[in-house]
């Protein structure tokens, strides 16, 4: 929660702000996530943070639990085991038919009667439409700190949580604090954490809760659900291979070298946020902060700058060739290859050098 | 139907500068802008008043400064304006924003009863998405996010249908207002206002309001005070330690480079070859 | 749609000074302006003139935003190694009210404009003036925008638009500026500590310093370059005839990074973090470039008009002067209950003309034309001086007077006495 501060005069200014838990919230123990059970699916974000909130609880010393809320049935079952798989030692869960479909009401009511009957010390969620819409409603619920957007979590001595986002546009990165309240909360987007291994057949305990609220007292009815007819942007954040442009490719036609080299990798391709505010491509495809984070084998980058915002969408890929006619470009700072030159004759050259030599293997093998 | 629409201004983010030894924001010179995500909500307002008839205000809470953002979300065609400007609000995070904002907007419900309240998406500055739930909440109103089209408003009835966009999806959604609605970007585009709105802008006073004027009796819930959440370090993120490998690029032609990168990918990375070969198959 | 008394087109400093002086006076006032606010466009460094502030506001220190108040001007000639030249440096410029100040346009402008809002005009911005409306006799009777299709009408239509004045343009008020008579200038803004900063230039508190310059580092063409002490920033920027950059092909961008890998400025720069870069053309044709500056409703003012002092790099005090006159001339046409003719706004160019600004062009007229076509004042001598300077301090056994010839033979090599004698006539001419 970041969002009118204004910037501190000299960065470690507040360092000496620490305030002393009431006794109340002493009692507040755990790390819990929520596990976000939606059309039957667990979002593959739920289980990222089942393994970052393993090493929360690890620091801590505390256990980690999984909260799944849905409607009763195989799905609901297979979600508590799922988390039990990739880490949690305990589940709560929550399940009535009012919770089939995600509704802001019975899911901020149930969520928030959670905590406040079994008070953890933090809840994460997976900042998607469906995270960052509960999350928003619980923490002003409870009047609790929330931190959106996190790349980095981490445990003090004094046991509170120092959540790491980037701010400002996504120029700067600062660590925020849940001073003197509890739970301590956070999202953080699919992919940024790492996918924990999971391990089959571990099991734990379950706290079955009640939602205690009839179909009435819901004033937002569900008429219909419409699935996405394509899905074919959906792939871009979990694509082995991405290739991405940005405006050192001067002109929106110039964007085909970018899907070209893409299409012979078999890669998706995305762009930085100024083609997305200037049109050049659609939102769905934009790679960094405020849109999609990658974790590729491969990320070619050309003719993207590098702002911060852009690289912590991108620094979990394996390999990152960056393309950028400026030398000192900030890319060139967390890319591995780098390429002095204009991304107009590389991209091309690329491609076809990569044509050839898919190619050639092709018929060697 | 009174619509409050909630606005933020935001340094423009395209030309934010850090300052080089510091590493603190360099607001000065810094334009700003509305925020991008604020005009979804203000057009899909001003729609809804156009068909339906009714009032558009626009607010937000910022320096005496952000009247400009006002006063041009008034050109574009909203009927009034209001600024919650005070030095308690100073340092507030998404709890105390939302805190003082829903103030604000049940004192302006007691004169001119207000049916939806539309926010932004995010901010570009805070990108948090958390002041239009605290809002709703506070308010009670029933919370609409990332809606991408307004189906149908019955102003007696008092209902609504939208459809709301989650993942891998289209949720259509009917709730009663009051209701809170944040809009999806490239939902519609914003109108330019005429000449004569460009006066009327101009001309027009905004009221600024004070934590007291809002109807805010407890300061202690305003700014750094009322904020659960503290910014302890602001900071560049520190470098990788390695740069990344150039490769040669002087005097060879862009056939010459591109061979010589995939040399370099598949040298630092083995499986690299193997990944591609595999990817490129389907 | 409604009457005004005037309308100024454009919020810079000449349009500013219009609008405020005209609203203060109490006519109704509306100010369009093509960009997103007051100084939106204008996103670097420059150098106030106080005087010709004083003029419309004169507590302006109180609170607008300046960096650094001037207490030492260097002017350099330069060759690709050294730099001679003077050093102005006095106490005296610490003075209560001191007499020119480093900027930064986008906040300045947007000060200015803020004073103007105050004093009752009204300002609209992101609004582009697409042509002036006359009636049948061809009188200016207001302004058509790219809103609508609506004539906003007035009295009498101000042109501050700027350099290009592409409304003066269209409607006929003006001709499209000549290569030859347009500087185009590039410019960076250079952060530096404060502390660093004052070190490096010698100053403390919020003095600041100036540094023209002028010698190969344009390659012959014709400009100059100059370097700024802003608060915690530095403007460094060069700028030279657009004729000169067609002819030779070369780009302000190269002569700028020239300039700063210059070893004389260099070191100042030294660390520093370039954060904003921007490009535009002022107006250089000085006194005979100017054009019809009033007629049947109309009004023309600061670079629109070609109001810059090219020799004394002045131009925002011109801006400022000529806006506050033509407003003058509004205001007392309009106290005495005359209409804004082409006859009795001749005023204006008669106020225009008993001022500094006319006859400080005047005196200048014909610089452009004489440096245009002499070009040896930006090459062979800054090369001569600081080969005559080298000779001079380097000791090295060779007596006095045998420097002194060898200076004076090298002058006359490199210029032949005839040039040598020419070219000071020249320039007595041209600043006569």
């Amino acid at each position: 929660m970041t969002e009118a501060k204004p910037a501190p005069a000299a960065a470690p200014a507040r360092g000496k702000m620490k305030v002393e838990l009431s006794d109340h919230f002493k009692t507040y123990k755990d790390v819990w996530v929520f596990i976000e059970l939606e059309r039957g699916q667990v979002h593959p974000v739920s289980w990222e943070l089942l393994g970052e909130g393993r090493k929360l609880a690890n620091k801590l010393g505390v256990e980690l639990a999984g909260v799944v809320m849905g409607a009763p049935g195989d799905s609901a079952d297979a979600a508590v085991a799922g988390a039990y798989e990739y880490g949690a030692d305990l589940v709560y869960t929550i399940q009535d038919p009012l919770l089939a479909d995600y509704r802001n009401e019975p899911f901020a009511r149930g969520m928030t009667d959670l905590v406040n009957t079994y008070k953890p010390e933090i809840l994460l969620l997976g900042a998607t439409t469906l995270g960052r819409d509960l999350a928003g409603t619980v923490a002003t619920t409870l009047k609790t700190g929330l931190t959106a957007d996190c790349t980095e979590m981490a445990i003090d001595d004094d046991r509170s949580m120092g959540a790491t986002r980037p701010t400002f546009g996504g120029s700067l990165l600062c660590t925020i604090y849940t001073l003197n309240v509890r739970p301590q909360m956070a999202t953080i987007r699919p992919r940024v954490m790492s996918m924990p291994d999971r391990e089959a057949g571990r099991t734990g305990r379950l706290v079955v809760h009640s939602l205690g609220m009839q179909e009435d007292s819901i004033v937002t009815k569900i008429l219909n659900y419409i699935p996405d007819a394509s899905k074919e942007d959906a792939h871009l954040a979990y694509a082995d291979v991405v290739v991405a442009g940005g405006m050192g490719l001067g002109k929106p036609e110039n964007f085909k070298l970018v899907k070209e080299l893409a299409s012979v990798l078999g890669a998706e391709y995305g762009g930085s946020r100024p083609l997305v505010q200037k049109g050049w491509i659609e939102s769905a495809r934009q790679i960094g902060q405020t849109g999609k984070t990658i974790r590729p084998r491969l990320y070619i980058a050309a003719g993207i700058s590098g702002a911060i915002q852009h690289r912590v969408g991108v620094e979990g890929a394996d390999m990152i060739l960056a393309i950028n006619t400026d030398p000192n470009a900030p890319i060139f700072d967390f890319a591995h290859q780098g390429i002095v030159g204009d991304a107009l004759t590389v991209l091309p050259a690329l491609t076809e050098t990569f044509r050839r030599h898919l190619a050639q293997k092709r018929a060697a093998e | 139907m009174h619509i409050v629409v909630c606005i933020k201004q935001v340094p423009d983010s395209a030309q934010i500068r850090v300052h080089p030894v510091t590493n603190t924001i360099m607001r000065q010179g810094v334009p700003t802008i509305i925020n991008p995500y604020d005009l979804f909500s203000l057009e899909e307002a001003l729609r809804l008043r156009d068909k339906f008839g009714g009032k558009v205000t626009v607010l937000t809470m910022g320096p005496p400064m952000a009247d400009t953002s006002l006063r041009k979300a008034l050109s574009m065609g909203a009927d009034a304006a209001v600024l919650l400007s005070d030095r308690c609000f100073a340092g507030s995070d998404t709890l105390a924003t939302s805190y003082a904002l829903a103030s604000a907007i049940a004192k302006i419900t007691e004169t001119e009863p207000v049916g939806m309240v539309f926010c932004g998406k995010q901010t570009i500055d805070g990108d948090t998405a958390q002041v239009g739930p605290g809002i709703a909440k506070r308010l009670e109103l029933n919370q609409l996010t990332y809606v991408e089209r307004i189906d149908a408003v019955d102003e007696t009835a008092r209902k609504i249908t939208v459809e709301r966009r989650a993942e891998g999806g289209v949720q259509v959604l009917s709730t009663s207002l009051p209701c809170l609605i944040t809009m999806l970007e490239g939902t519609n585009v914003v109108r330019r206002g005429t000449m004569e709105d460009m006066l009327r802008a101009a001309r027009t006073e905004i009221p600024m309001w004070s934590a007291a004027k809002a109807g805010i009796t407890d300061t202690a819930l305003c700014g750094l005070k009322g904020s659960p959440t503290v910014v302890k370090k602001v900071f560049a993120p520190p470098p990788r330690k390695e740069k990344a490998k150039q490769i040669d690029v002087t005097g060879k032609t862009a056939d010459d480079i591109a061979a010589a990168t995939l040399n370099a990918l598949f040298a630092a990375d083995a499986r690299l070859e193997e990944t591609l070969f595999r990817q490129a198959g389907h | 749609m409604e009457k005004f008394d005037a309308i100024v087109v454009g919020a810079g400093p000449s349009g500013n000074a219009a609008s405020y002086t005209l609203a203060k006076a109490g006519l109704k006032v509306l100010q369009v302006e093509r960009g997103e606010y007051s100084g939106s466009k204008n996103v670097q460094g420059a150098i106030l003139y106080a005087k010709s502030l004083e003029k419309i506001i004169p507590n302006f220190r109180e609170d607008a935003p300046l960096e650094r108040h001037i207490v030492e001007q260097r002017l350099w000639m330069m060759d690709d190694k050294s730099h001679c030249g003077t050093h102005y440096r006095s106490d005296a410029f610490n003075e209560e009210l001191p007499n020119r100040y480093t900027i930064i346009r986008a906040q300045f402008d947007k000060w200015f404009n803020r004073q103007v809002q105050e004093a009752g005009a009204l300002v609209v911005c992101e609004t582009t003036v697409t042509e002036l409306a006359r009636d049948a006799s061809g009188k200016v009777i207001g302004i058509k925008t790219d809103r609508d299709d609506q004539i906003v009408y007035a009295d009498v239509v101000i042109m501050a638009d700027g350099v290009n004045s592409l409304v003066g343009q269209r409607s006929g008020l003006r001709k499209e500026i000549k290569p030859e008579h347009a500087a185009l200038a590039v410019k960076e803004m250079h952060f530096l500590p404060r502390e660093v900063l004052e070190q490096r230039f010698n100053v403390k508190d919020n003095e600041g310093v100036a540094i023209e310059a002028l010698g190969t580092v344009t390659m012959g063409l014709m400009g100059t370059a100059f370097l700024y002490t802003n608060g915690e920033s530095l403007s460094v920027g060069i700028g030279c005839l657009v004729s000169d950059f067609r002819d030779h092909g070369t780009s302000p961008y190269v002569m700028l990074e020239r300039f700063k890998k210059h070893p004389s400025i260099a070191p100042l720069i030294e660390g520093s973090e370039v954060k904003e870069y921007a490009a535009h053309l002022i107006p250089e044709g000085g006194f005979n470039a100017i054009p019809k500056v009033h007629g049947d409703g109309w009004l023309i003012v600061g670079d629109s008009g070609q109001f810059v002092n090219a020799m004394h790099r002045e131009g925002s005090n011109l801006a400022m002067e000529t806006g506050r006159m033509a407003a003058e001339t509004v205001i007392a046409l309009k106290t005495e209950g005359k209409a804004p003719t082409e006859a009795n706004l001749a005023r204006y160019r008669k106020a225009l003309e008993d001022s500094f600004v006319m006859k400080d062009l005047k005196k200048y007229r014909k610089l452009p034309e004489i440096v245009h076509k002499n070009r040896q004042f930006f090459t062979t001598y800054p090369e001569l001086m600081s080969k005559a300077a080298e000779t001079w301090f380097r000791v090295d056994g060779v007596d006095k007077l045998q420097k002194e010839k060898e200076i004076f033979r090298t002058f006359r090599n490199g210029r032949t006495l005839r040039g040598l004698i020419g070219d000071a006539v020249k320039i007595a001419r041209a600043w006569r």
